[in-house]
Order: C-alpha cells, then structure tokens, then sequence
C-alpha cells in the first residue's frame, strides 16, 4: 500500500500574531507578522516557500471572518510560490487548508505550503455590531438560513444550544459540569502571554454570567478577535535539516454530516461528522486514544469540545463531562490536558488555528509556564460544521 | 398552568423560492405539507429535487399530521440586533411521519414548563405572503422518555 500522505509531511515552523480586540495592526499587517515568523521558525527564508494556502477563501461580508486572502498575501510577502490552494467554507472546516498542504506537499507540487489563517473580526465590529444575518444586504434569507432565521436563531449559539440541551437531557449532565471547559480555558489562558482573557474565572463567576442561549451562558461562547496564525507544513525530506525537530502529522481525519448541509442528522447530543473524522483518524494510525497526552480541541462553543471529545474516542458516549467535571483531570497536570493555551474561549478565535498552534507549541516545549510535561502526542480537533482531526507526535 | 404567553422573536422572513415555496405558503389552508417520495414514501425536508434515499425524482409535497415532539429547545436571552428581545424559545421538531424528520422553529410556551420530548402541534403565523409553521404543546400532556 502507498504510504499515507500526511506521513511524507512534517510541520516544521509556526507563528502567530499579536490577538488584539480590536489590534491597530491592519489584516494584511498580522498575516505578515504570523507568516514571517512561521518561515524563520522553520529556518527558511521566504524564497523557500514554493505553495500557499488559506482558510477559508477572502470575504469581504462576514464582519471580518477572512479579511485576507492568499492572492495578495503572496504578492505582499514577495512569495513565488508554484502550488496555491484555497481552502473554502465548503468541506471539512478549518483543517482542509491543512489537508490541501499535506496533499499538495505529498504529490510532490511543492516542498514547503505556508497555511495561513486571519481573522479580524473585533475591527469589523467597530462599524457594526448587529448579526450580520439579521441585517445583510437583502430583506429575506435565502439558501440554508432559510429554515432557521426567520424563527429568530440568527446566533450558531442559538444552534449549539440545541446540542447542549438534548446532550443535558440524555445524559442527566449539567452547566456545573459544562462550566468547567471554560474555566480550564481560562486557567490555562493565564499562563499564555498571546490569550486574550486573563482575569481569573471561578466556576461560580460562569453559573453568574449572563445567559445567551440556554443553557449556553457568556463564557461558552468564544470571543471574536484580530490575529492571524501560521504554519509551515515541509516534505519530510527537508525536513530533517531544519532547526526544530520535525512534527509528525501521524494521521488525519476529516468528515461532514450533522449541522448546516442542508439535511440534518443526528439526534443532537452527538457530531456525526466528527464521529466519521474521528474514525477515519483512527484507522491511520497503531496509535490509540489512550496514547493522546495533550488535547486541543474545537470551543467556538463549550460544548464543541464535548462532542468532540466524545467523536474522538477520548471519552465514551455521554462520559466527557464527567471527566471534565471539577477541572482536575484536565488541568495541566492532569490525565488529559485539554485546550493547554486556553482554547477559543480564552485564548481568542484564531478560528481552529489556536488549536494546531498549541499542539505544535507543547510537542516542542515550548509551553513556558503552561507546559505539559512530556508532551509527544497531541490530538487536534476542528470545526462545528465540517470537521477535521490530527494527531500530531513528535518522534 | 398560568398563562405565561412566549415572546416571538423579531424576523426576517425567508425568500420564497422554487423549492420550498409551497412549505413557506402551506399554512394557508391549514395544514403543513412535507415533500415526500412518491416511489419509495421518504419524507423528505428540507425540500431536495431528488430523493435522497432512493434517487427517484416523483416528489411531491403531502399534508402531515402536524403532530411531532421536542427534541431539544433554547430560550434566547441574547439581543443579535441593537435594542432589547423579549427571551423567546427557538426549538427543533421532530415530526411524528418520520424518524429524524426536523423542522426548527419556535415553541409558543412558556419556557419553564418546556421540556425536551413533550408533544406539540403546528400552528401558524402569516406574514405577507408566508405562513410560518410554529408549535405548541398538545395541552394536558408531558414529556414521555
Ligand atoms: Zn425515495
């Protein structure tokens, strides 16, 4: 059998961007800022760099989600690149720019794919501040939208609220319980000099915060921010003679179905498309579940991590926020050290980004004062639409 | 049971379109309609111009009991647009035709007698020219499961 693609690739640099709610630093300013230090992370110079690529493609509607796109960040960086890709919002998420590098690098179309990610998000809510699918530009929705706008879920809160209620119901679970992904953020966000909420957060400040959608209160929700994120994904061939010992993508995994394609499935306390990611991952690889020492997983939403974690085999059916539960067996020093930089909530939405990010920055040792110790695998986990999973080692 | 009458949420109503014209205007006489498959008797929404389980293109839209259950349900506390929002409930439900045959929409209850599984009825809201399918619960009955 042909070796797995993700196998002749390696991730050898990162970078990443001041966050910044709101940053002075322009979209096309924090791209360059993130890529520049990924490619001298790397021990490359941007000559080097032969193929890019972004999640998703530009947009100028959306309030910020992808402000820059590869086109011009090519030309602003002085790249020659001969491989470009651009990942959509279509497909596995936030991981498929990833997936593209990986295949791109694997077919042997170029050696080193700079992925970039920018969002700026906090600067576009400086001119508006309303659900951008409540005002648009057209008096009616259309498409997809059509079949929960106008019943006034103009949040993907209002939707993920849906999953933590039936999940709650189905298992007897609890906010209590829930609060904890977000408290663990916050915890581990204190220790990240890059995160953006510091200010300690007791379990009882989450029970007192304001609730959004039930039972999803303000801090299940993640915070919109200005950062750009990185990474430098080399064939394995050259990766031996840059500076940073190699990260292996071990294996990759990617899956649709559930929310948002239109047919819904599912019983919503479960994420069948992650369950597919998760399966897929897990057919790749001798590693297991139990291998996984640090965890970095999706919370644009808290309990994105739940199911997730669930989908990946991490916890049992219904088990996650029994695990999570009082915050210990996921500290830092616990069983399973979960969203170690403070994830989305805490940390900012590098939008997926922050995740691969933070798997790279603990299997190199470089967590400073939120290190896992012995850090060797890391399960990444992304998306709440499609879904895409890596499991990352070193050697 | 006191009358706590649910708030209703601001809308922006949906563009009619060729698919799913007859599901937004359905409500005019009464009754909510589902495509189904004339071949293989899939109900089938949102609406598709296929079936997605037998691939036969003999659709056509049916009257539904208008019966179903909550799967799950949130009351929104948050205003997505400038000014206040009275908290309304935004729920998914499962029509009784069908295993996993949802609609999203509102529940017009009071939240705190709400609860995942109880019964509940199609009625509608006409505004312009659609008639938007909102629930409530089947009076005197509880959750079941
Ligand atoms: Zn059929």
């Amino acid at each position: 059998m042909a070796e797995l693609p993700e196998r002749l690739c390696r991730i050898t640099g990162i970078g990443q961007s001041e966050v910044g709610r709101p940053s002075p630093r322009s979209a096309i300013q924090l791209t360059m800022d993130a890529a520049f230090q990924a490619i001298a992370d790397a021990g490359l110079t941007p000559a080097d760099i032969d193929g890019i690529t972004n999640y998703p493609m530009k947009s100028t509607e959306g309030g910020g989600i992808s402000p820059v796109g590869v086109g011009e960040a090519m030309f602003a960086m002085g790249l020659d690149c001969t491989w470009i890709g651009s990942a959509t919002h279509e497909g596995p998420g936030h991981m498929s720019a990833i997936f593209q590098a990986v295949m791109a690098v694997a077919t042997g179309l170029c050696r080193h794919v700079l992925v970039f990610r920018t969002v700026a998000q906090a600067q576009a809510r400086l001119v508006s501040r309303e659900s951008t699918l409540l005002t648009g530009r057209h008096a009616r929705v259309d498409g997809n939208n059509a079949w929960t706008v106008p019943f006034g879920a103009v949040s993907p809160a209002n939707m993920w609220a849906l999953y933590a209620k039936a999940y709650f119901a189905k298992y007897g679970a609890t906010s209590e319980q829930l609060g904890w992904v977000a408290v663990n953020g916050r915890r581990n966000a204190a220790r990240n000099p890059n995160a953006i909420y510091k200010k300690p957060l007791t379990i009882e400040d989450y029970l007192e915060a304001r609730m959004i959608s039930s039972p999803l209160r303000l801090y299940d929700c993640d915070t919109h921010i200005d950062g750009a994120t990185a990474l430098i994904i080399s064939h394995r061939d050259t990766a031996a003679d840059q500076p940073n010992p190699p990260i292996h993508i071990e294996a990759m995994g990617m899956g649709l179905g559930g929310l948002g394609q239109g047919i819904h499935t599912g019983d919503f306390t479960c994420l069948p498309g992650a369950e597919k990611a998760g399966a897929m991952l897990w057919s790749r690889t001798d590693l297991k579940p139990k291998d996984v020492d640090n965890a970095q997983i999706y919370d644009g939403f808290s309990i994105h991590t739940v199911l997730w974690g669930e989908a990946m085999n991490l916890f049992g059916k219904g088990e996650a926020l029994a695990f999570i539960d009082g915050g210990q067996r996921i500290a830092l020093d616990g069983e399973l050290p979960m969203n170690t930089g403070g994830g989305q909530l805490s940390g900012g939405r590098f939008h997926g980004y922050g995740h691969t990010y933070e798997a790279c920055i603990q299997l190199w040792g470089r967590g400073g004062e939120r290190q896992v110790k012995g850090a060797k695998v890391s399960a990444v986990c992304n998306g709440g639409y499609g879904y895409g999973a890596l499991l990352l080692r070193t050697d | 049971m006191t009358a706590i009458v649910s708030s209703r949420p601001p809308r922006k109503l949906p563009l009619l379109e060729p698919d799913t014209a007859f599901f937004w205007t359905s409500g005019a006489d009464g009754h909510l309609r589902i495509l189904r498959c004339g071949h293989c008797g899939h109900w089938q929404h949102p609406p598709l111009p296929r079936c997605p389980v037998c691939h036969g293109d003999d659709l056509a839209p049916q009257k539904v009991s208008g019966k179903g259950r909550v799967i799950s349900f949130t009351v929104n506390h948050q205003a997505w647009t400038d000014g206040q929002v009275d908290p309304f409930v935004f729920a998914v439900i499962e029509l009784d035709e069908q295993r996993e045959l949802y609609l999203f929409s509102n529940v017009l209850a009071a939240p705190d007698v709400l609860r995942v599984g109880i019964p509940v009825h199609v009625t509608f809201e006409q505004q312009e020219d659609v008639w938007l399918p909102l629930f409530v619960p089947v009076a005197g009955e509880n959750a079941h499961g």
